[in-house]
């Protein structure tokens, strides 16, 4: 570390103060510190000395891919954010804005990797083929979970904020043993193929960037050299606090300080972030260690449906954002190449009223869960305090025989009460 | 028969399970090189190295939180907490991700975190190196909380909760690591289930409920008790949740009296618990309402006070007074 970086009794603070300041003011607005941006909102696709390489390995059929799922994920959204206005929801976690920073990212992972997610990241639950329906089971109130993370190694939504982060690291630790733990029992036998090599990557946002479980995560993750990727979705308002309330510098800025990369690239341009993940991943892979990408983007909706913009920000701002649409730059520059006609977009169009319309089908018919599950659920191993309160319910509720089945709170053949049932507006 | 402390129970312990299972790995501060600040996991590092002993930053919610992780890839993580009240950094990892990950996966996910936490006082020590908060996590289901008394059941104990498929809490009576006692290496024996309490000594005239560093002031007591011609009957609570009410409702029903002990201020606290159960199973067998002996409803006194915070022999025996003359 060269001196000019350490701190003295010279050094100046109010110099230091007025350019974290500027710096502060230019990141609310727009960037100022250095972006990997490939394709322009306009939709020309520019270059950059190390990404570009990444982004050459495109195909067509990957880009028009990339758009196809941008699309089918914000028609989910739509139609998520209509069922929690029809009561069929509890409440529902807008992603729209943010279609290119998921999906882009989520592309770039491979099977082998795990990822833990927040609670927003509905589009990289997509590219990970998690059944969007299975999204909606804890928004309906029918699970907490919802799929099994084991089938598509996408964790479940974590909704304490940032407390995910420390899980993604211990993963990447685990991983770091496995892979000694199969080189020692390779040794000898080599007949048996290798497993690829694995690494984690997390969600968070610029809201739980401020959380002390970033912070130690990353220092785990920087002593032990953990094959994890810090993905932050700066989506620039934590509800109704803006990201410059969180940090003075850009995000990606905090990786120095742990001592390893930090990107930022722009969230809304989905073959950037394909290519800033994907390196990052390779890096991660091959024992290189951690990587912080902040995806500059934004939140174009609502924090939750329970929630206002209109109290908070203005709406030229979004406008300003509207503009920097990930769909509409990835549709410009795929028209303009020849690489996609009208077909292609109607098709599009299409396939997304079909998963809305499997979406809405699916929500209707979601099971409500009987309470036993919950008593099965809350340990392993045999409880007997579980075991106890289990059988006095089962004699408390035969007690209702004639009237509900055991456990219901409604009686037989009653339509579910919204009250009732904790899902009310 | 081996005679050994505690706390070398508990790093026996430890070592038979690293050297059982290449997926166990111990975390913590200062676990390696140095051994722990109370040298439990003294010698460890060298014969299992630093990816299985670990050494890790400073940070609690890190530990519970990476250990949580490593859980999920199919590792049996160990982690030292340093003090009681030095737990709390990683109160919300314990609490809302690692006692709720198997039910919110729906029963998909297990999550076998061991916590290690030295607890109580009676050690002259400063603040936060004295405390029970035993009884803030018995309250969050999902969680398994035990705490050994003795040698034998430090040995099998740590082994049992790196075994057990859901979290386990290990409260580990830091003033009694040097307490030392017979260990049979080869068989658990009577402590085969680390869930179930323990008769140490039977009475029949009431009974004193304690666990982890009071169970052997409890057992002096019910000997100066049996001096005035008192039978007393010791229990040994062993699991703190889940806790076993039908080896103390049984004592319940023979002595019909009930004394519950432990270092935790009352309020709040297990042996509350303890009472409203027992009154609940038992209330026709008692002859005396159960009483409580514990701290008081106060932050842990400075050390030089201590002595009269903690419930020693004389305020056992003055519960016991009160429960025999009722």
């Amino acid at each position: 570390m060269g001196a000019t970086h350490l701190p003295s009794t010279e050094f100046d603070e109010t110099a230091a103060d007025d350019q974290l300041e500027a710096e502060a003011e230019a990141q609310v607005g727009g960037p100022a510190e250095p972006m990997v941006q490939l394709l322009t909102p306009d939709g020309t696709l520019g270059t950059d000395p190390v990404f570009s390489a990444y982004a050459d390995r495109l195909d067509p059929a990957k880009l028009r891919g990339f758009y196809a799922d941008m699309a089918k994920i914000r028609r989910f959204d739509v139609e998520a954010t209509a069922l929690q206005r029809q009561g069929q929801l509890a409440l529902w976690v807008p992603l729209t804005g943010q279609e290119a920073a998921q999906i882009g990212s989520g592309r770039a992972s491979q099977p082998q990797d795990y990822i833990f997610p927040t609670y927003r990241e509905h589009g990289v639950a997509l590219t990970r083929n998690v059944d969007l329906s299975e999204l909606l089971r804890q928004f309906r109130g029918v699970s907490n979970g919802g799929w099994n993370p084991k089938d598509t190694n996408f964790h479940l939504y974590t909704l304490v904020l940032a407390a995910q982060t420390p899980h993604a690291v211990g993963y990447a630790m685990g991983i770091q043993r496995d892979q000694k733990l199969a080189a020692a029992a390779a040794d000898g036998a080599t007949d048996r193929p290798a497993e690829p090599n694995a690494a984690v990557v997390v969600y968070f946002g610029d809201g739980a960037s401020s959380e002390g479980d970033v912070h130690e995560s990353m220092v785990f993750a920087s002593s032990y050299n953990a094959p994890v990727v810090f993905f932050c979705q700066n989506n620039h308002w934590a509800i109704s606090v803006p990201s410059s309330v969180q940090t003075r510098i850009p995000l990606s800025n905090r990786a120095k300080g742990y001592g390893f990369p930090g990107i930022r690239v722009d969230g809304n341009d989905v073959i950037a972030v394909h290519a800033v993940t994907e390196w990052a991943l390779e890096h991660a892979r091959e024992g290189k260690g951690p990587v912080l990408i902040e995806a500059f983007t934004y939140r174009v909706g609502a924090h939750t449906t329970a929630d206002d913009p209109t109290k908070y920000r203005e709406s030229a701002e979004e406008a300003l954002w509207r503009a920097k649409d990930p769909l509409d730059r990835l549709e410009k520059y795929l028209r303009a190449q020849g690489l996609a006609d009208d077909a292609f977009f109607e098709k599009v169009k299409a396939d997304g009223d079909d998963l809305a319309a499997y979406v809405r089908k699916t929500t209707h018919d979601l099971e409500t869960p009987d309470i036993r599950t919950a008593f099965a659920n809350t340990y392993v191993e045999a409880h007997p305090l579980v075991a106890e309160e289990l059988a006095w319910f089962e004699e408390y509720s035969s007690g209702f025989a004639n009237d509900a089945e055991p456990g219901s709170t409604q009686p037989a053949g009653a339509e579910p009460d919204e009250a009732a049932t904790g899902l009310a507006r | 028969m081996t005679t050994m402390t505690i706390a070398k129970a508990i790093n026996e312990g430890l070592r038979a399970t690293l050297d059982s299972n290449a997926r166990t790995l111990l975390m913590g501060e200062d676990i390696g090189a140095l051994g722990g600040v109370y040298r439990v996991t003294d010698g460890l590092l060298a014969e299992f190295g630093a990816d299985r002993v670990v050494d890790t930053p400073l940070a609690e919610s890190g530990i519970i939180g990476t250990a949580i992780g490593l859980a999920l890839r199919g590792y049996l993580p160990v982690c030292e907490i340093q003090f009681d009240g030095f737990v709390f950094p990683g109160f919300n990892q314990i609490t809302t991700q690692l006692a709720k990950m198997h039910a919110r996966s729906n029963g998909n996910l297990t999550v076998p975190v061991v916590v290690r936490i030295p607890y109580g006082g009676g050690i002259g020590s400063i603040e936060h190196h004295s405390e029970s908060p035993e009884a803030l996590f018995a309250h969050t289901a999902g969680l398994r909380i035990i705490t050994p008394s003795n040698a034998h059941d430090a040995y099998w104990m740590i082994q049992q909760a790196v075994e057990c498929q859901d979290p386990v809490i290990v409260f580990e009576p830091k003033r009694r690591y040097w307490l030392k006692g017979e260990v049979d290496t080869v068989s658990p024996g009577a402590s085969a289930d680390p869930f179930k309490a323990h008769v140490l000594r039977e009475g029949t005239d009431a009974t004193v409920v304690a666990y982890g560093p009071l169970v052997p002031v409890a057992l002096a007591a019910a000997e100066a008790a049996a001096e005035d011609g008192h039978s007393i009957e010791v229990i040994d609570l062993r699991s703190i949740s889940p806790i076993d009410f039908d080896t103390v409702t049984a004592s319940a029903k023979k002595t019909g009296r009930l004394v519950v002990a432990h270092e935790a201020p009352t309020f709040g606290g297990i042996g509350g618990e303890i009472a409203a159960r027992i009154s609940e199973r038992a209330f026709l067998s008692l002859e005396a309402p159960v009483i409580r002996v514990g701290g008081f409803h106060m932050p842990y006194p400075v050390a030089k006070v201590e002595e009269d915070y903690l419930p020693d022999i004389d305020r056992i025996l003055e519960a016991l007074d009160r429960v025999l003359a009722y």
